[in-house]
């Protein structure tokens, strides 16, 4: 993984081109011989494509209330709606094709995870190589937030969030940022830590580059790949925890449901046996999740020297 | 070693003291509670009374010394929707929550220590390899899916086990619970399953390594050695040894199941102290919320405090850190 990030430039890499492994060979030792994370990838370029497509393959516009009709509610699976279109999902209380309400769901719930997950991230990544440069009282004042952060568990800790400053996109999206930060700025200080012992570092330092200088050109690009693989993890970790709250009621607004909100819709109606309103939503949820999860525990196991003989 | 309890218990109480600090500031400060509570027909001297009878019009700094006085007295106000003192009201839900959280604890361990040591006793059989597939899917499902699906499964379709509510409770020190009872404990089964799933899949991975380390180590080729039956060996040798980090795990683990409750609580109707913070934050009876963040903090920093300790007396090392 790291090789990826290290910065090299046209001269040098003409000339290594031969020994450095390209983008498809290195592709493959990932993921020969694991069928289930190789699935799992496909799953996910599924997944992506068809949030990024929604509004091309619904049948319906989920959000335009006018075009709704109350007498097309509750159909099941496989039903026709009033002006013929098919409902292959059937439909919810208000007559909202449940296909479409899906596709446009699995976007919400894409987006506000990977916006949340990156800005989180993001800052994750500046905290810990700020620690690890600075030390002394900035080193101290992250960690102890670090620690603050992790004696609680997540949920809670949005709820907390979501109480204070009420619901909504956005607050949802800096729940989750709160959430995923911490994490990342612990495993950036300690790689940093142990990248700033090394020789290069030195001598960046003597060539008289700043402390900045040397954080971002030099120390940056050689701690980030232990984000880079747990930053799937994360994703995973947020859809479902976005879902999550959601289904609670303190996520997203009604007027755009994410696949939590959804389920959470469909829940009032299982036990007078309509199934679908939230079977389906729910499926879509676990299948994203556990395809994210299958490729994070091989990147995983391949980024650990330990387990990577065993390939 | 008492220098050491001192200054953790100072950190302890810092940290109290800032999250308080927080929800006081989220909570008084952020929204306003005169604009909350005021009518559409309020003039501005209404507002100014109602603000003086709130005690807002104070300085920040003596309201926030006010609520902590009131705090540390038991007094956490009252609520806007139930009109009862709030620590009552928690206090009634309390036995709700800590039952379920205890019996999801008990099936957690009871399924996931047997069935880790299995795993890691018998790593290439197939129900090994169903094991380990059926724990990634246990971590990848969402709690509440997982909850929605045990009621779809044995409430509606079997319709075996009631899918809402508590149920008969008995009385039992000055508290109700469903535990010692029949009805009770059927409503209870779904509800405590739910919140068990995450940890039973925890204790298996965790029994699962914890096996395949001890089981290489010279103690054991030695028990065996000695020609003891492979009952005892298991039993004597490998499960005690296994326990140490599972005991450590669990203590850390009952303040998650507690958090967790909330979703689990809410999937179920079930009148615990989670169902309790999200009925209140959706009616926005702000008094029951503030409580339930500040004691479920207090809980947490004092589960940490005591953890804290327990590995210093184990482990000499981090006395000097």
């Amino acid at each position: 993984m790291s090789t990826e990030t290290t910065t090299v430039d046209a001269g040098t890499l003409a000339d290594r081109k031969s020994e450095e492994p390209t983008f498809t060979e290195k592709f493959w030792k990932i993921f020969r011989g694991h069928p289930g994370a190789l699935a799992g990838l496909v799953g996910i370029f599924i997944f992506l494509l068809l949030a990024i497509f929604a509004p091309l393959l619904a049948p319906q516009n989920p959000y335009d209330q006018m075009r709704l009709d109350i007498l097309d509610g509750l159909l099941p699976p496989g039903s026709r709606l009033g002006d013929g279109t098919l409902s292959l999902l059937g439909t919810d209380a208000l007559g909202r094709d449940i296909l479409s309400a899906v596709l446009f769901g699995l976007r919400i719930s894409m987006v506000v995870a990977l916006v949340a997950v990156i800005i989180g991230s993001a800052i994750g990544i500046f905290m810990g190589l700020l620690a690890a440069m600075k030390g002394g009282w900035v080193e101290t004042v992250v960690m102890r937030l670090v620690d603050l952060k992790m004696s609680f568990p997540g949920i809670l800790l949005a709820l907390m969030v979501l109480a204070v400053f009420g619901t909504g996109i956005d607050k949802v999206i800096i729940a989750l940022i709160i959430g995923a930060w911490a994490a990342e700025a612990r495993l950036v200080r300690g790689v940093a830590m142990s990248e700033l012992k090394k020789e290069y570092i030195d001598s960046a330092r003597l060539a008289g580059l700043s402390d900045t200088k040397i954080m971002w050109r030099y120390l940056f690009p050689n701690s980030i790949s232990p984000v880079l693989v747990v930053l799937p993890m994360s994703i995973s970790g947020a859809i479902g925890a976005e879902a999550t709250l959601s289904f609670l009621g303190v996520g997203v607004p009604i007027t755009e449901p994410s696949l939590g909100l959804l389920i959470a819709n469909g829940n009032d109606y299982i036990l007078s046996g309509k199934w679908w309103i939230s079977i389906f939503p729910g499926l879509v949820l676990v299948t994203l999740v556990l395809c994210i999860n299958v490729v994070a525990d091989r990147l995983r196991d391949h980024s650990n020297p330990y387990l990577r003989g065993k390939d | 070693m008492l220098n050491f309890i001192l200054k953790r218990l100072g950190q302890s109480a810092v940290l109290v003291l800032i999250m308080s600090a927080l929800v006081f500031i989220g909570m008084y400060v952020v929204s306003d509670p005169v604009a909350v509570l005021a009518g559409e027909d309020f003039t501005d001297e209404d507002r100014a009374a109602l603000a003086r009878e709130l005690g807002v019009d104070r300085p920040l700094v003596v309201q926030y010394l006010s609520f902590l006085g009131n705090i540390s007295k038991g007094d956490f106000g009252t609520s806007f929707v139930y009109n009862r003192p709030v620590l009552e009201l928690i206090l009634e839900r309390l036995p709700a929550t800590l039952e379920v959280a205890f019996m999801a604890m008990f099936i957690g361990l009871v399924v996931g220590i047997p069935l880790g040591v299995y795993s890691g006793l018998n790593q290439k059989k197939p129900a090994t390899k169903l094991t380990s597939f059926l724990t990634t899917v246990g971590y990848s499902v969402p709690n509440f899916w997982q909850g929605v699906l045990l009621i779809m499964l044995f409430a509606v379709w079997l319709q075996v086990l009631p899918a809402s509510g508590r149920g008969d409770t008995t009385r039992l020190f000055s508290a109700d619970w469903s535990l010692f009872n029949l009805d009770g404990l059927s409503h209870m089964i779904l509800p405590a399953l739910n919140l068990a799933i995450y940890t039973i899949c925890l204790q298996t991975r965790l029994a699962r390594s914890g096996t395949q380390e001890v089981m290489y180590q010279d103690y054991m080729t030695f028990a065996r050695a000695k020609g003891i039956s492979r009952d005892r060996l298991i039993r004597r040798h490998l499960v005690r040894n296994i326990l140490i980090p599972i005991v450590t795990i669990t203590g850390l683990q009952l303040g998650a199941l507690i958090a967790f409750a909330t979703v689990t609580e809410t999937v179920f109707s079930w009148p615990g102290i989670g169902k309790l913070l999200l009925d209140s934050i959706h009616s926005s009876d702000r008094p029951v919320v503030v409580a339930y963040l500040i004691l479920i903090t207090l809980m947490f920093v004092t589960i940490n405090f005591i953890v804290d300790v327990l590995y210093a007396l184990l482990d000499p090392r981090i006395r000097y850190t």
